[in-house]
């Protein structure tokens, strides 16, 4: 990898129209050289339409797509130095492990020798070492995309397009596959572009994520800085589970600032929000970010609240809903002012799900940094 | 004791019923009984073929000494060869385009493309004797030329048998497979070659079985539009059946049985019985 990477994608202003419907609109992307990319959104957010257009599978309507550089105006999927990994894996049934990953070899006009050879490191490359003389329908799930996964990387692409990669496989294997490929891009170097539906996908593989809301980017970062920093409610609401609560900006400085929620009560930041006084924003908190505590209990209040004014952050409701999952409780709370949120409590020692239980009364507050507020 | 005691016939086990067990026999009975009679008299060793006289293969020898037989079974052969490969060209092109293009009137196209399988044969039949003697066909020209007008009516209703079986075949194919071949840096002609096709395959051989048999016992259509020079197979039985029912023709019907049956049943076990019933 380069020391300043350069684009290997540029997406420039690719409109694509279906009709009078927008499935793609007006999108500009870099995507970098050696990067681990990934497009996340709801199914129909036309983050498939897009990774189609840079295979050249679909033409955009308008915009430009550049590839190394190079414009992909008019150059078939065949002539494109990019290789896709399809959803069904489309693996060729009528043709032996060996055969499918030799095609693109033998279609180049590669010799019989180097083929081999390219085609047997390929396989040891995705774990298939052996599995040569196979036919596609002895072969379980997994291993047939490990097959397409071969088929593609033995082309050497600049890219390697992913079309929901894990969609198909149960969640052991899933998870499994997720390190799988961040591991094998690692080897290889090639630049890998995912597209999927699943957010927990996105944050284990990517190195950035673009989420994708009908057909616009809704926001482009890290996995860590879509999660802890959403930029809109879209966002915050589809990366994790999210608490949202309507509010105005009543205070706004450098250094802090406070949002009064009738949902939630008085939230107090311990930095500025830079939009104008008494707007109408929107304040995101996570479940896992709220302590739960039993009405009265002041100690646990001081220890993480003391950062906020008396008052601030800082609510009371009564459990309505429970769901033990091992490693967390999720808990459904009506606050006093009627409003539900969520919080999960981490299952630290073996009875700490029986500390709550339907119908408790509760206390709950957050850090003054926990709160993101958010203008759209 | 108990162990081998067969269980109480559940309501539904139709098969396990007596009365429904003898409906299916009596059903096979009334199909296949007069198939075999006709079998085993063609090895009946009497020239009436009423009462059975005896073994012979006498009869077997005569019908392929037969001159005017054999030379309608060569006719009804290069024929159904002839039917079943235009047939299958133009029967795989109509359904690659109908599963994979969308064309103004495609319904209208879909529709009289199958409308020789729903005509009645007999209207066929006539149709194809009108058309010919219009346009002053040309007749007596030089074997096998002179079967140009039946094989020509044979593609037309057989055709559209091998578009139903492909495209039912192209219904399952993954048009992923298609994208990813192209994606391996395959032009359109390989992709075709290399993926399409194999997929087709199955109907393809089956599709042409079909076609095969269709032409070979077509009795209908073949006799509209044959002329003296041009007698097939069906159409020689039919004409020797009308002077006498000797064994020669049950050896001749025996022959044409089996190869209809020997090649239905490949074209069945190539494709699945589904495909085939479906066009039915």
């Amino acid at each position: 990898m380069n020391d300043t990477p350069s684009p290997i994608i540029q997406i420039r202003n690719v409109t694509k129209r279906f009709g009078k419907v927008a499935a793609v609109d007006n999108v500009s992307l870099d995507i970098m050289a050696g990067e681990f990319f990934v497009l996340l959104g709801p199914s129909g957010c036309g983050k498939t339409t897009l990774l189609r257009m840079i295979a050249g599978f679909e033409l955009p309507t308008e915009g430009q797509i550049l590839i190394d550089g190079q414009d992909m105006a008019g150059i078939p999927p065949n002539k494109r130095p990019v290789n896709m990994v399809f959803q069904s894996y489309a693996v060729f049934p009528h043709m032996s492990v060996t055969d499918n990953v030799g095609y693109g070899l033998k279609i180049a006009g590669v010799g019989k020798t180097e083929r081999e050879q390219r085609v047997a490191e390929a396989l040891e490359l995705v774990k298939l070492g052996g599995f040569g003389e196979r036919m596609p329908d002895q072969m379980s799930g997994g291993q047939r995309q490990r097959v397409a996964l071969a088929r593609s990387l033995v082309m050497r692409p600049k890219v390697l397009l992913l079309d929901e990669p894990l969609s198909a496989l149960d969640a052991k294997l899933r998870a499994q596959m997720q390190f799988e490929l961040s591991d094998l891009q690692d080897q290889v170097g090639i630049t890998f572009v995912t597209v999927t539906h699943d957010q927990d996908e996105a944050l284990s593989m990517a190195g950035r994520i673009a989420v994708i809301n009908k057909g616009e980017v809704a926001q482009l970062a890290s996995p860590s800085d879509l999660y802890e920093y959403p930029a809109n409610r879209f966002v915050a609401d589809f990366v994790g589970s999210v608490n949202l609560f309507e509010g105005k900006l009543t205070l706004d400085e450098p250094d802090r600032a406070a949002v009064d929620c009738p949902g939630l009560g008085k939230i107090y930041l311990n930095h500025g929000v830079t939009g104008p006084h008494g707007a109408d924003v929107w304040v995101a908190i996570r479940p896992e970010k709220i302590y739960l505590h039993v009405p009265g209990e002041g100690k646990a209040v001081r220890a993480a609240g003391m950062d906020a004014p008396e008052g601030h952050n800082f609510a009371r409701g009564t459990i309505k809903g429970m769901s033990y999952l091992g490693d967390v409780t999720l808990f459904e709370i009506k606050l006093d002012s009627g409003e539900m949120i969520r919080v999960s409590r981490p299952n630290m020692s073996r009875h700490d799900q029986e500390d709550f239980t339907w119908d408790d009364k509760v206390s709950m507050h957050w850090r003054s940094d926990s709160p993101v507020v958010l203008l759209s | 004791m108990a162990i081998f005691r067969t269980r109480a016939v559940a309501p539904l086990e139709y098969t396990r019923k007596a009365w429904m067990q003898m409906w299916v026999g009596a059903t096979l009975l009334f199909l296949y009984a007069p198939l075999i009679v006709l079998m085993i008299f063609s090895f009946n060793d009497s020239k009436r073929n009423v009462v059975w006289k005896g073994f012979t293969f006498k009869y077997y020898e005569k019908a392929l000494g037969n001159d005017s037989l054999v030379e309608a079974l060569t006719n009804s052969l290069t024929i159904a060869f002839f039917a079943t490969l235009f047939s299958l060209v133009l029967g795989a092109l109509a359904a690659v385009m109908l599963w994979r293009f969308r064309f103004p009137l495609k319904g209208v196209v879909e529709g009289s493309i199958s409308l020789p399988i729903i005509v009645p044969e007999i209207c066929l039949g006539v149709a194809y004797l009108i058309f010919f003697a219009r346009i002053d066909w040309p007749t007596g020209m030089a074997w096998p030329l002179n079967l140009s007008a039946i094989t020509i009516a044979h593609i037309t209703f057989c055709f559209p048998f091998v578009a139903m079986v492909v495209r039912s075949r192209l219904a399952s194919f993954n048009k992923e497979e298609e994208e990813a071949a192209k994606d391996l840096g395959a032009t359109e002609w390989q992709t075709f070659r290399d993926i399409l096709l194999p997929h087709m395959k199955p109907g393809l051989i089956a599709g042409a079985l079909l076609a095969f048999t269709l032409s070979l016992d077509d009795f209908v259509i073949t006799f509209f539009t044959s002329g003296p020079e041009t007698i097939t197979f069906p159409v020689k039985v039919y004409s020797m059946v009308r002077f006498s029912v000797t064994p020669e023709v049950n050896a001749a019907s025996t022959v044409l049985i089996v190869l209809t049956v020997v090649l239905t049943a490949i074209a069945l076990k190539m494709q699945g019985v589904k495909a085939i019933a479906e066009v039915h």
